[in-house]
């Protein structure tokens, strides 16, 4: 029961700081924000690569293979477009258009 | 070791931190999501270190097929598509919860299980699936598969209750007989329709919302297996993701002056196309025609333009053209800005990538709050594609579904241009008064074929 205290404490104090810093997010980056939770939310990798963990296809481990999959295309998919997306913002270049 | 593995998750969850507090400028974003690759990565690296590879196979085998999929997906997507991905993604995040879940009460990593872990399972198993089948359904909506229309089943909000019942009721007997291998599925089962007749009532229009609000289950379904596995760095990864999920979902619902509650049941909102809905009959009113010639004669004498795309932009392709267009007029000297309402678009933000995509600088974007007060000393607000955030109806007309939602002040611009396809209404339904305005121009047309037109024109001049 005690590591579950712990981890409500760990998990209340990190939505605060969630609320915290995403509030101060504008507008303008809201898509790649969400697309970036998509690759952050990918974390369940970390349990997936517990539970696949063995020299063996019992169930337990197929289903662990499975989610290293479906997360690791979060992980990726979500960091590669976020970062793709971001690329694209560009501040105005006044010198480049001259007179 | 065991202090290697925790100061090593503690990092990886510092450096998340980070990474969102860089994404909040659009300067340090980038910065900020190599920040966070850094964190998975290191999160990834010392779990497979510490707990020794035992099935070096599996695990390559899981990671190269999600690796490859999730990279051919980032690299193709269109940017009017990133909706449906993220949507998709989000199902990805509840289904590998699901599946840890279900892996874990199969294969119990530490014993005894204790009735802790035994509930924080069967939430990580209902959030899991709620977030797989209620993305899926988000999906198919977006991309067309299934019509966007709310779908209200009979005695819907009944049969959702007792779904909840259900997974309550086979939760119970799932602490009280764990060794029975029905309950689980069970509750998988339960809460996978659930999740079906949670999302089928709500409308296209609002699916920005749902979205939203899913990416926040995403991230409270990775918290929940961190809780299963007492994991620090799931469960305050997975709590950042909830948080932000529920700050854009509150967000989106303040710029349609609509409650999330009014949104999940209210089952608002007609068929996604194109509204046809037509002037509806009574008095018939003038509207003054314009082509893109006339539009841009009047260019050519103003000061200040403020151009407000809608979806409707995206769906003709036409923010390229629009950019050159934006340029020409930059060039001769004009002061041309970008209104964004919040729900301009088909998730939150959306519509700033979408031009962001057409090499339009950022610098040049504005929110609504940002640049509403500056209508009033503008000579042209060009509006395309776009009606229910610009229609003043919301302001006075209190029958009106529209009536509250915070909308773009252009009707206090000299000059109102509107670029629209036809005189339908929007998803809302309601007509726009002010396309009989005196000082309003309606430019029929295709976004694309009118803001081509006024380049045209402008460069024969």
């Amino acid at each position: 029961m005690e590591s579950l205290i712990v981890s409500i404490y760990v998990f209340t104090l990190a939505v605060f700081i969630g609320f915290e810093l995403i509030t101060k997010v504008p507008p303008l980056l809201h898509t790649p924000l969400m697309s970036g939770s998509n690759a952050i939310s990918g974390i369940t990798v970390v349990g997936a690569l517990l539970a696949a963990n063995a020299n063996n296809w019992k169930l337990s481990t197929v289903l662990g293979v499975l989610a290293i999959m479906f997360a690791m295309i979060n992980v990726i998919g979500g960091f590669m477009v976020t970062d793709r997306m971001l690329g694209m913002f560009k501040k105005d270049k006044k010198t480049e258009k001259g007179a | 070791m065991i202090y290697l593995e925790q100061f090593t998750y503690l990092l990886a969850s510092a450096l998340f931190i980070i990474g969102l507090k860089y994404l909040g400028s659009a300067k340090t974003a980038r910065r900020g999501n190599q920040y966070a690759m850094m964190a998975m990565a290191i999160a990834i690296v010392i779990t497979l270190v510490i707990s020794g590879i035992a099935g070096p196979v599996q695990i390559i085998v899981g990671m190269v097929a999600g690796g490859l999929i999730g990279g051919i997906i980032a690299k193709r997507i269109e940017m009017t598509s990133m909706p449906q991905m993220v949507a998709l993604f989000n199902g990805f995040g509840g289904i590998a919860s699901t599946l840890v879940a279900y892996s874990e009460y199969l294969e119990p990593t530490t014993l005894p299980i204790t009735l802790d872990v035994n509930i924080t399972l069967i939430l990580s198993l209902f959030i899991g699936t709620v977030t797989l089948t209620g993305s899926l359904i988000a999906f198919a909506k977006l991309q067309g598969i299934m019509p966007g229309r709310p779908i209200v089943l009979p005695m819907h909000q009944i049969l959702n209750f007792l779904l909840m019942i259900g997974v309550v009721i086979f939760g119970v007997m799932y602490v009280m007989a764990p060794d029975v291998p029905m309950w689980p599925l069970l509750i998988i089962a339960a809460a996978a329709i659930f999740g079906i007749t949670f999302v089928i009532p709500i409308g296209g229009a609002d699916m920005p919302v749902v979205i939203a609000l899913l990416n926040s289950y995403s991230g409270l379904a990775a918290s929940a297996t961190g809780f299963v596995l007492s994991n620090n760095v799931l469960i305050i990864a997975g709590a950042l993701v909830g948080a932000s999920g529920l700050i854009l979902t509150q967000l989106m619902c303040d710029a349609m002056n609509r409650s999330l509650f009014n949104v999940l049941f209210g089952a608002v909102g007609t068929d996604d196309s194109t509204g046809d809905a037509g002037t509806g009959g009574g008095e018939q009113k003038t509207v003054t025609r314009y082509t893109a010639e006339d539009a841009a004669m009047i260019m050519d004498t103003v000061q200040s333009v403020i151009i407000v795309p809608g979806y409707g932009l995206a769906v003709a392709q036409a923010q390229h053209v629009l950019h050159e267009m934006a340029e020409m007029l930059t060039a001769r000297g004009i002061d041309v800005k970008y209104a964004i309402h919040p729900v301009a678009g088909r998730m939150p933000g959306h519509m700033n990538v979408l031009l962001a995509e057409a090499n339009v600088p950022y610098d040049v974007l504005y929110e609504m709050d940002d640049i509403n007060d500056e209508f009033q000393n503008t000579d042209v607000a060009l509006i395309i594609g776009a009606n229910d955030v610009v229609n003043p109806a919301a302001r006075t007309k209190k029958d009106s579904p529209l009536y509250g939602m915070p909308i773009l002040n252009v009707d206090y611009a000299r000059t109102v241009m509107f670029v629209k396809r036809s005189m339908g209404a929007g998803f809302a339904g309601e007509a726009n008064p002010l396309f009989f305005d005196d000082k309003t121009m309606m430019v029929f047309g295709d976004a694309k074929a009118v803001v081509t037109g006024l380049v045209k024109s402008l460069k024969e001049e």
